[in-house]
């Protein structure tokens, strides 16, 4: 008996492997994909990397131009990051176990975040492009929406890590639900909702960019500008200046984080 | 005189299976300093919870000080609270604050919301909290963020927010559960100081017996949700205590004194 129960998990173990080499072999087969021709791609495309994709002395004049766009794209990451995380922050309270005022708004609470969450930010911007337009507001309401379901969740759990401890011994001496709020659960999980927030103002940088494309808005839109008007050396300047602005700010971002945990 | 405290026939059933207290009856007069013992499980902590409404209970009655305590609304029950102070056995503070904001805590029963949820304490809470620290030795931890304290500076920390609320009555949940035998007597030591120099009611959860035996006036017993002791130290028996613990003669480790014998 024991023998058969080695010998079922490897087959099972061979059955797996011929099944993901057919599947692979099919899918390649199917949309013709070539691995030589594929990886001879990349000699080509890094040779034409260096050879055009530079930023040369005539796109340095639309530096000015380009650093505008880069703070209305940052600008815009951290004022939906921020404003999506003082509303993430009530529903995070009567979301969590801890702070919830009743059962059925925890669930409601809960529902709408899940929902707004589980819809990537590109599939918002997508659906809100229909009712406004290609603007600076449909890509902020798309990361705000989106923000405010990831962060309603992170909030949740921050907030359940402080327990009901503390909260049981504010309600015996007396403390009405704000005083246990502001006395207990915002002290003990602040740092931890701060680094959440830091974190998603990050991460709402990087997707604005790509938003930007979508809504004709912000760096991203510099960068289609110049690369479909074949401009290849300001589009490369838009590159770098994006990866600085990206490094700058998670570098600032980590050191506020050491200054508060 | 009239008890300070009187629970008639206490019910409480989380759900069909789980019942917690079964009809408990006991009163506590003011100065006293009673003892809960029982096994883990009895329902000694929905019982304390029971008496503040941190638990509502099913059934039964609870007087405090001559109010109904099931009969108050939210804000008479604030106020009913902060004359009842509460210890816990994993002191319950707010671990990122420093002391001396964890002990004004203890005043937040006396606070309107605004008041309250900013902190904003008054000169004379702040210098009543600095005395309440003083007297439980904490004055060179004053500042210090609770999560730097040991176990027994904790619970230190615990009793000095319990009486800033100038309690007439303190429930200790298993107060000393968590402690070693050093931090422990200074704990008792304190509990037993408060009910005998402040007057102040004390009812103690307690799983050990030698230490309720010592400290107490007055020791309950309690088993599957039901009253089965009530009364002094020295006539509880060592037969009752082990009938208590549902335990044979010899397992528990105990020290009576003979004339306990059976």
């Amino acid at each position: 008996m024991k023998l058969d129960y080695f010998s079922k998990k490897r087959w099972t173990g061979v059955i797996f492997l011929a099944v993901f080499i057919v599947l692979s072999i099919w899918v390649a087969s199917y949309t013709r994909f070539d691995l030589s021709r594929g990886l001879g791609s990349f000699v080509k495309a890094f040779n034409w990397t260096i050879s055009s994709f530079y930023p040369d002395s005539a796109s340095l004049v639309r530096l000015p131009a380009i650093l505008i766009k880069l703070r209305e794209t940052i600008f815009m990451a951290i004022a939906s990051t921020t404003i999506a995380s003082v509303f993430a922050l009530f529903f995070a309270l009567s979301g969590s176990k801890v702070t919830q005022v009743n059962s059925f708004l925890s669930i409601v609470s809960r529902g709408i975040a899940s929902f707004s969450r589980n819809i990537p930010v590109v599939a918002w911007a997508m659906i809100l492009l229909f009712s406004f337009g290609q603007s600076s507001l449909t890509g902020f309401l798309a990361l705000f929406v989106a923000t405010f379901g990831f962060l309603t969740r992170a909030f949740i759990e921050s907030i359940d890590e402080v327990g009901h401890e503390p909260v049981e011994a504010l309600k015996a001496s007396g403390g009405n639900y704000f005083h246990i709020v502001f006395q207990a659960v915002l002290p003990m999980s602040l740092s931890q909702i701060i680094s959440w927030i830091l974190y998603m103002i990050e991460t709402n940088i990087r997707s604005a960019t790509l938003l930007g494309i979508l809504t004709g808005t912000g760096i991203g839109f510099l960068f289609d500008l110049y690369y479909k008007t074949f401009n290849y050396h300001a589009a490369s300047l838009v590159v770098v200046v994006i990866v600085i602005a990206v490094f700058f700010i998670e570098f600032l971002s980590n050191y506020i984080r050491r200054l508060i945990l | 005189m009239n008890p300070l405290l009187t629970i008639n026939s206490l019910k409480k059933q989380y759900d069909e299976e789980t019942v917690a207290l079964n009809g408990v009856s006991f009163s506590v007069h003011e100065g006293e300093f009673v003892s809960i013992i029982g096994p883990s499980g009895a329902g000694k902590s929905t019982l304390l919870r029971c008496i503040n409404r941190i638990i509502d209970a099913t059934e039964g009655e609870i007087l405090f000080d001559g109010l109904n305590v099931g009969n108050q609304n939210k804000g008479q029950l604030r106020k009913l609270r902060t004359k009842i102070g509460m210890i816990f056995q994993h002191y319950n503070l707010v671990n990122r604050l420093s002391v001396i904001e964890n002990v004004l805590h203890g005043r937040l029963g006396y606070k309107n919301t605004f008041n309250g949820s900013l902190g904003l304490f008054t000169a004379q809470e702040k210098k009543q909290a600095f005395q309440i620290i003083e007297i439980l030795g904490l004055e060179k931890q004053a500042y210090k963020r609770c999560d730097q304290l040991s176990g027994g500076q904790k619970q230190r920390v615990g009793i000095a927010r319990a009486l800033i609320q100038e309690p007439r009555m303190m429930l200790c949940d298993e107060p000393i559960a968590s402690l070693d035998p050093n931090a422990s007597k200074i704990i008792m030591d304190h509990l037993k100081n408060i009910t005998t120099q402040m007057g102040i009611t004390c009812l103690v959860n307690l799983h050990q017996v030698n230490v309720a035996l010592k400290y107490s006036d007055r020791i309950i017993g309690i088993k599957h949700g039901l009253k089965v002791y009530d009364g002094p130290p020295k006539s509880i028996t060592k037969n009752q205590i082990y009938d208590i613990y549902e335990s044979e003669a010899g397992e528990l480790i105990l020290e009576l004194k003979d004339q306990n014998e059976a």
